[in-house]
Parts: structure tokens; C-alpha cells; sequence
């Protein structure tokens, strides 16, 4: 696929989780929009994975680690042919398949279920640990939000999978800077964050513009090429990117527009996919 | 039944996983640098390939427990029970209960007997809690030969199960031939007069609390419920329709666990008259393993005299 395909799929998922939290009156579409572009390159470029097949024991794994971003999940999901774009009108309704925060029995498709900040990063580890004692050569993608890096537990999962070698293991740090309280830096300050990971035996792969595709495909490139050690790939990323009253604002973080906001949000990414 | 061996049941488990370990070639045992004192050694000097330390780290070790088991392992996770089900409460109920993996964690040092450790290492609350999760099979075997079936049923339970190990020796009652079922209890002594039930090291402290009750003329029913969550509660109601009375004894808090399970299910089907014995709502010590059980009145002589006053109470 190449990078306008790409470009235009993307503003499809943002219109995808403006949709979605829309019709939920409800969920996040801070931290959604500022990865779609990771989700778009993960789930139609990068993994192996058939939507015809979503259990097939050879296919590359995918743990939304920051789990109330599914809505990002949900519309690259809806892109590659999961199910059917409708379906994400149900998102946080009673009955629905799309849950507020993914799970993995309601959904064919999600590897781990998840929401509760920090322990994605560890089953994602623990999936690439699987490969390593079956002999199996898929490997295993994790996507962490930059305020989830608080979490104690992100750094008991860093240090065992540098200390496991976990060559197969994809980590991605959404570096969008927001978590709800205020800029990460002022709340519990995790920069720098790639010291860090460096610290812990990952390989470090910092990506200036999350939102460009030519840099992912490179960085994932680098990581897929990374032997005897983890990569992680830490995007700078723009909250709200796409929607210009919702970028850079914390207050998106997990707020749903009125129909208003909703309408104006649809025009200005129509807009976008026009002009790419 | 024999009283002659004295096992404790970490030991039973440490032993049964490396002789199941070429059985079963998905079955991995992580641990969280406790390996000695779990017991989990023993499988590592067998397998050491299918032994991952994950240091000390409870929450991420339970959470890798969950990935491995989505990928078709079945890992044991293993380290005391406070670090278990106390730090790492909320991985085990959102990464292997909510998703409903098929991760056995092997708690051992579960209560007072945990001994000179003192307090912060006894724990006293993880049959509640875990009792709580959705979906979980809780455990907590009497005997080296219990533990050991226990095992391998959870091993050959599709899903997520937590049984309870003890540290100190303890009498082994059951013989080889017993028939273990999760969610089955056994009734190990028919009585008319007062129902005991109870588990863990508690067990073997009913069976001779019965026979110094028999001396005062109290015929005393005594089961053993490994399994507390199921829970049979068709023999719980059956016996307690028998007796009238119903004493539950546990090395637990009083409140959440077998004693607690015991009484939802006759409060709501059975109301049946109940002493629970077990800890009350405090912490343990610092102390030998047998001089705590016995100030705590969860020896033989300790359950005899509670039951004694309740029966003639």
C-alpha cells in the first residue's frame, strides 16, 4: 500500500472514531486520533494478520496496551475488514461487540483484552515469550500511551523483556504529551523517555512525526531488523491530530462531541480526504 | 488413612509440577525470584527451559502468565500468596480473570503458619479476594496427596485457578486412591451432632478435634472442602441439614473465605446455626509456625474447645 493509500485510510479511521465516540455520546478520541496513523500502518502495512482468520496461532499479536484509545483500534479494525464500519455506531452501547474499553471475548480479533493502564505491555510480553519457547517466528506488537509510562508496571515488563532479549516484541509509545490531568511533564514528567528504554536494553527508535508515514515505515523497518533485543518506537504525536478544535486539547482526552462538534469534525477530515 | 508423614504442601506442589512437567509440554512455571521457598526448584532443575524467573516483579509476571496462556501454554505463576493475590489482586482479576485465561497461579505461604516472617508476609485475605473474580476455581488442599491431585485437576481445568500452598508440615490423610474432583468435597468423618468443615492445615486439626469430641460425647461430622470456589454446596446443605450445627475452621481472616462461603450458601438455602474459626479480623505474628497455630486456637486442642463451647452453648 503506498503512502497516499495510507494517508487517505487514516482519515478514514479518524472519521471512523469521530463517528464512534459520537454515537457512544461517550469515550476518547484524544489519544484515538493522535495514532491513527500507527494503527493504519500497523493493521493494513506492517502485521501479519487475516481478518478471515483472527485465530490463527501464526499471526502476528497486537495489544492495545492503552485500551480506552480502541476506538483508533475499532476503525483500523473496521478498515482491513474485521467487520462492518456500521458496527462502530454500537461502540459503549448495551449489547455491543465494540466494548469502552477492549475485550477480547466480545470481539474476534483482539488479542488481549485491556483498559487497565500498564498491564498490556506485560501480556505483550508474555505473547513474544510464547514465540520464543514455541519456535514461532510471529511477533508481537504493544501500543502504550506516554502518560500510561507512569505505571510501575510498564517498567517490570521493560526490564524482564530486555532481560529476555525479546527481539520479536514491538513496543510504541504514543508521545502525544496530554494525559488528562495536564501535559505529562507537569503531571509525573516519565521524559526522558528513550534514556529510559535504552536503560532497560531496548532498542531506541524515536520518530519525530507519528503522523508521517514514510517515518513509521522506516522505524518499524529498523525495528523488524533489530536482532537480540526489544525495540521500542517512541512517536511524537499531536492529540486530537485531524480535528483542529480538538488538537493539543486535554480536554478531548475522553469527551465525545455534541452534534455540532460532530458535524464540523466530519467536514474538516472530508475536507482532508479530498485534498489527498 | 495414615498420619504417620508430615508433608508440607509447598513441598507437594514443587514435586508434582516436575513430575507432570513431561506429561503436559505446554505447561511453563514462572516465579518471581522465590523459586526455594515455592518450591518451584524442583520443576526448574527437570525443566529449566519451561522456568522463567521474573524476578521480583508479581504484577508483570501475572500479566505474562496471561500472554503465554493466550498463546496456548499453561503457566503456573508462583510466589506467596500475599504477593499473589494481595499485590498483584488487580492483574490476575483484569489479565486472567476478565479474559478468563488459562493461568494456574500456585500461591504458596498462604497464612499465620508462614511463622517467624511475621505479619506482612502472612496472608489472611487471598481465599476472599480471589473468591471475588468471575470465573476462578479457588483451592486450598489439606495434604501432600491432596495438593498434588489438586494440581493436576487445575492443570486439566480449562481455565483460570488459584490454589493455596502452606509452608509448615502437615499430616498426610489422604491415600493415593482418593478420588479428587474440583468442586467435590469429601466428608472424612460421619457424625450426628455438629458439622466441621474445613481445609488447608485446619483439616487435620478437625479429624483429632472430632475424636477428643467423641470423648465428650459429640458426634461430629468433619469435610474437607478444598475447593472453595466451587463450592459443594450440596454437601454443605446436606450435612448441616443433618447436624443442625455447622463449624467452619480455616487459617484465613473469618471473614470472605471458606467460613464466609460457607455461610452465603446456608444463610441463603440451609439457615443453619454456624461458628466460624479462623482468624478475627487481625493480623498474624512473629512466631514458630505450631506455637502461632496453636495461640490462634487452630491446633487440635484449639478447634476442639471452640466447638465444644459452641456445641454446648
Amino acid at each position: 500500500m503506498n503512502i497516499n493509500t495510507l494517508q487517505a485510510v487514516a482519515n478514514e479511521v479518524r472519521k471512523n472514531i469521530v463517528t464512534a465516540v459520537y454515537f457512544a455520546k461517550s469515550g476518547h478520541p484524544g489519544g484515538s486520533l493522535s495514532a491513527a496513523e500507527i494503527y493504519t500502518y500497523l493493521y493494513m502495512q506492517e502485521m501479519n494478520v487475516d481478518p478471515a482468520n483472527p485465530g490463527d496461532p501464526d499471526r502476528d499479536r497486537f495489544v492495545l496496551s492503552k485500551g480506552h484509545a480502541c476506538p483508533g483500534l475499532y476503525s483500523a479494525m473496521a478498515e482491513r475488514g474485521y467487520f462492518d464500519k456500521e458496527e462502530l455506531k454500537t461502540f459503549r452501547h448495551l449489547g455491543t461487540r465494540l466494548q469502552g474499553h477492549p475485550s477480547m471475548h466480545y470481539l474476534p480479533g483482539i488479542d488481549m483484552s485491556s483498559g487497565s493502564l500498564g498491564q498490556g505491555i506485560s501480556c505483550a510480553v508474555g505473547m513474544a515469550l510464547a514465540a520464543k519457547l514455541q519456535g514461532k517466528t510471529y511477533r508481537t506488537y504493544t501500543l502504550l500511551g506516554d502518560g500510561e509510562l507512569e505505571e510501575g508496571q510498564v517498567w517490570e515488563a521493560a526490564m524482564f523483556a530486555g532481560a529476555k532479549k525479546l527481539d520479536n516484541l514491538c513496543v510504541i509509545v504514543d508521545n502525544n504529551n496530554l494525559q488528562i490531568d495536564g501535559t505529562i511533564a507537569d503531571v509525573n514528567d516519565p521524559y526522558p523517555i528513550d534514556l529510559k528504554f535504552e536503560a532497560f536494553n531496548f532498542h531506541v527508535i524515536n520518530v519525530a512525526d507519528g503522523h508521517d508515514f514514510g517515518q513509521l515505515e522506516a522505524a518499524f523497518a529498523e525495528a523488524r531488523e533489530t536482532k537480540g533485543r526489544p525495540s521500542v518506537i517512541i512517536c511524537k504525536t499531536v492529540k486530537g491530530k485531524g480535528v483542529s478544535f480538538m488538537e493539543n486539547q486535554v480536554g478531548w482526552h475522553g469527551s465525545a462531541p455534541n452534534q455540532q462538534q460532530y458535524e464540523t469534525a466530519m467536514e474538516e477530515l472530508e475536507r482532508k480526504g479530498e485534498t489527498a | 488413612m495414615t498420619e504417620t508423614k508430615k508433608i508440607a504442601t509447598r513441598e507437594s506442589y514443587g514435586n508434582v509440577l516436575a513430575e507432570l512437567g513431561a506429561q503436559f509440554p505446554e505447561l511453563v512455571v514462572l516465579d518471581a525470584d522465590l523459586a526455594g521457598a515455592t518450591k518451584t526448584a524442583v520443576f526448574k532443575k527437570a525443566f529449566p527451559d519451561r522456568h522463567i524467573d521474573c524476578g521480583i516483579a508479581e504484577a508483570n509476571m501475572m500479566s505474562v502468565a496471561a500472554g503465554l496462556a493466550s498463546a496456548g501454554m499453561i503457566p503456573f505463576a508462583s510466589t506467596f500468596a500475599m504477593f499473589a493475590a494481595g499485590r498483584a489482586f488487580e492483574q490476575i482479576r483484569n489479565s486472567i480473570g476478565y479474559t478468563g485465561m488459562n493461568v494456574k497461579i500456585g500461591a504458596t505461604h498462604g497464612g499465620i503458619s508462614v511463622g517467624e516472617d511475621g505479619a506482612s508476609h502472612q496472608c489472611l485475605e487471598d481465599i476472599a479476594l480471589m473468591r471475588t473474580i468471575p470465573g476462578m476455581v479457588v483451592m486450598c488442599p489439606a495434604d501432600d496427596t491432596e495438593a498434588r491431585k489438586a494440581v493436576k485437576a487445575a492443570i486439566e481445568h480449562q481455565g483460570p485457578v488459584y490454589i493455596r500452598f502452606g509452608r509448615m508440615p502437615v499430616p498426610v490423610l489422604f491415600d493415593e486412591d482418593y478420588d479428587f474432583q474440583i468442586g467435590k468435597g469429601s466428608v472424612l468423618r460421619e457424625g450426628r451432632d455438629v458439622t466441621v468443615i474445613a481445609n488447608g492445615l485446619c483439616t487435620a486439626s478437625a479429624v483429632e478435634a472430632a475424636r477428643m469430641l467423641e470423648k465428650d460425647g459429640i458426634d461430629a461430622e468433619v469435610i474437607n472442602i478444598c475447593t472453595v470456589k466451587p463450592l459443594d454446596e450440596e454437601l454443605v446443605i446436606r450435612s448441616a441439614a443433618k447436624t443442625g450445627k455447622v463449624v467452619t475452621a480455616e487459617e484465613h481472616n473469618i471473614i470472605g473465605g471458606l467460613g464466609g462461603a460457607v455461610a452465603e450458601c446456608l444463610g441463603e438455602k440451609c439457615p443453619t446455626r454456624m461458628l466460624r474459626i479462623g482468624m478475627h479480623d487481625r493480623f498474624g505474628e512473629s512466631g514458630p509456625a505450631a506455637e502461632l497455630v496453636r495461640k490462634y486456637q487452630l491446633d487440635a486442642e484449639g478447634i476442639y474447645k471452640q466447638i465444644k463451647a459452641f456445641v454446648k452453648g
